[in-house]
């Protein structure tokens, strides 16, 4: 589906489309005050895209060394080259271990491998247990960010939800008596799980430890009651030392949501005593878009969410307009690498204004990726009639002076006088939300030439 | 060809021209009085911390908060402090520690800049006692306060490989409708004992 087509079922809903801007300004808000109150913020962020450009170029041996490092501390390293494989070898490893119950805490990769229904269909209970994502998973939805799945839910809807699953009084949304309810169903899962699966948000190669990194504490929670602990990560998650996260646990959180750091910033180096630690390294598409020039930046990305935090359009059109599991300005980046045709749109998702690039923690020129997109969508014919007709007369204007000369003329003396139902009708995409101009009474040129007239030679002081 | 070769293959082929890592010897931010500055940061992000001259003090101080009071199940890994209710030692299974209401254990330092601070499972048989327990109380040596994250790892070490986190404040949530609410499945209370003793 289009964007703009899915945008406009969220935004018909005004009082909604408000909301959600606003409590995304919020956080945003919030993330300035952080970013603030570290004199270095700019150091920290160089250095930060210094130790990703510098990964990147490095990236096979690091993963190499990461290998040999986690399977000396005991772990088990998996290569999987894309979803399906990834879903395997999870699969397999809960058949072996005979695991009927799987709690997982948030994870953006096993989102995009559709891991969810396919162990369903096994038979195996997953249950996501971020608040955020469990909220999603029981309404059989989509997380809308990466950071907080569930940011387009009102408390009201969640009470609505609870006192249908859980049994809540009818009506409350008070968001403490909600989240107990949570907190106590929700323990019941992780004392029950055979298995704990987590994300990652680094793999450090030269200990072969993973840093998962959380606010519940659901993470810690979920691995450490069963024996068997999977973590699934993208082969981009890699940083080649320790040290190197000091520079990335202080931006990452400042940069998500405003917090110093994350409640909990775990790191597991091997299984725990008597426990089994299996690590799934998933390429899915990431060593192709390593290869390309214009868009290999993009797995830079830690994924904060600041860009889809501060950008105009995410937070007035939400997350589920994008139809991707990551989102806003740097899913607009990664999802037409997958698919150029099925996201062919996204990258118009964009005002160009910038802002993501200005915040985000490792430098990513989000934006300029963005305009290279709509180029090479446009050279691969994926732009849309409503698009590219009008270009076309565009550019056969700019090309002639004289049609450019007529049609400024035709503009000024005609359209003020033309009826609004010629002007704002269905082929007049643009003029959905927007009202035209005034037309000036003279053009440019006009004007230009009167003012020489005028001040004389050497008009412009 | 199996799946890591292939992978391996296909980065190795798009790889691109090397770039040298950056130095991380910089003038990170540091504060005059860190105790201070991680005092107030640790209370932004819920948590409380109390400066004691010895450890005896601390028993004293635990009695006043009613949740010390109250719980029926306290854990202790220090000899002496928070009348621990059963012994640690005993437990086979970390689901047998579910009932915890107030657990004290060793914190390794503190981190200013954040409020964080780590914590490992050296001399902890069950590591999810951190995330399990109904409220937490971490005592450090009041000398182990660094300023900064980059100090921080300067005192890691992972050889050999061992558990450690890095935690700052009580557990919270805000996943509904960005409203804070501490206590999201992991301790609902987090406080901090800087202490003059060596321990």
């Amino acid at each position: 589906m289009k964007h703009a087509t899915a945008a406009a079922k969220f935004i018909a809903n005004d009082e909604r489309a408000h909301w959600h801007d606003k409590a995304l300004w919020f956080i945003r808000s919030k993330r300035d005050r952080m970013a603030h109150s570290v004199p270095e913020w700019e150091l920290l962020r160089d250095t930060a895209a210094a130790v990703k450009a510098h990964t990147m170029t490095h990236l096979a041996e690091l993963l190499e060394q990461f290998e040999e490092n986690a399977t000396k501390l005991g772990a088990t390293v998996h290569w999987a080259k894309d979803a399906a494989e990834h879903n395997e070898i999870v699969h397999g490893l809960l058949r072996e271990h005979n695991v009927k119950k799987l709690v997982k805490s948030k994870s953006m990769l096993t989102e995009e491998c559709h891991l969810n229904p396919f162990l369903e269909k096994h038979g195996i209970e997953v249950t996501d247990t971020d608040l955020g994502e469990w909220l999603v998973q029981l309404r059989n939805e989509p997380p809308s960010h990466i950071v907080m799945p569930a940011i387009h839910i009102k408390k009201e809807e969640v009470g609505e939800l609870f006192h249908r699953v859980l049994g809540t009084e009818e009506g409350a949304s008070d968001p403490p008596y909600l989240a107990e309810a949570a907190r106590t169903a929700l323990r019941q899962k992780f004392m029950e799980a055979d298995a704990g699966l987590t994300g990652v948000n680094f793999a450090i190669a030269e200990t072969g430890g993973i840093v998962v990194c959380t606010n519940e504490g659901n993470a810690d929670l979920g691995v450490s009651l069963p024996k068997l602990h999977i973590a699934s990560m993208g082969i981009e998650k890699m940083i080649p030392q320790a040290e190197h996260l000091g520079v990335f646990l202080r931006l990452l959180a400042r940069s998500a949501t405003g917090q110093p750091i994350t409640t909990y910033s775990s790191h597991f180096h091997g299984p725990r005593p008597g426990g089994e630690l299996h690590i799934i390294l998933v390429d899915n598409g990431r060593s192709k878009l390593l290869a390309s020039d214009d868009f290999h930046r993009s797995l830079n990305c830690i994924r904060c969410g600041a860009c889809m935090n501060t950008c105009p359009v995410y937070r007035r059109t939400g997350g589920h307009s994008y139809g991707t599991t990551v989102p806003g300005p740097i899913g607009s980046i990664l999802a037409p690498s997958r698919d150029p045709d099925e996201h062919s749109t996204l990258p118009y998702a964009c005002s160009l204004c910038g802002s993501c690039s200005d915040v985000c923690p490792v430098k990513i020129d989000l934006h300029s990726q963005l305009l290279t997109w709509r180029r090479d969508i446009a050279a691969l014919g994926y732009v849309s009639l409503d698009k590219s007709v009008p270009m076309k007369l565009a550019s056969a204007v700019f090309r002639r002076p004289w049609l450019y000369r007529f049609a400024g003329r035709v503009a000024r003396n005609v359209v003020p006088w033309m009826p609004r139902f010629m002007l704002y009708n269905p082929l007049n995409v643009w003029g959905r939300k927007r009202e035209l101009p005034e037309f000036p009474k003279e053009s440019f040129q006009q004007a230009y030439a009167r003012r020489q007239k005028t001040s004389g030679k050497g008009g412009v002081r | 060809m199996s799946s890591r070769d292939s992978v391996l293959k296909a980065i190795r082929k798009s790889q691109r021209e090397a770039t040298p890592l950056p130095t991380l010897d910089q003038n990170w931010l540091t504060f005059d009085d860190p105790i201070d500055q991680f005092t107030t940061v640790l209370e932004s992000v819920g948590g409380k911390c109390i400066q004691v001259k010895s450890l005896s003090e601390i028993n004293d101080r635990l009695a006043e908060f009613p949740q010390f009071e109250s719980a029926n199940v306290r854990a202790s890994t220090i000899e002496g402090l928070g009348l621990p209710t059963f012994s640690l030692d005993e437990i086979d299974d970390p689901h047998d520690v579910e009932n915890v209401d107030f657990a004290v254990l060793a914190g390794e330092f503190a981190v200013a800049e954040n409020g964080a601070v780590w914590v490992t499972d050296e001399t902890l048989k069950h590591r999810v006692l951190h995330f399990i327990t109904q409220h937490l109380a971490l005592i450090i040596p009041n000398k182990n306060v660094v300023n900064n994250m980059h100090e921080a790892y300067k005192r890691l070490s992972f050889e050999g490989g061992r558990f450690g986190t890095f935690i700052s404040g009580p557990s919270k949530t805000a996943d509904i409708e960005q409203s804070l609410v501490i206590g999201a499945h992991g301790p609902r209370s987090h406080v901090v004992f800087l202490v003059d003793d060596a321990f």
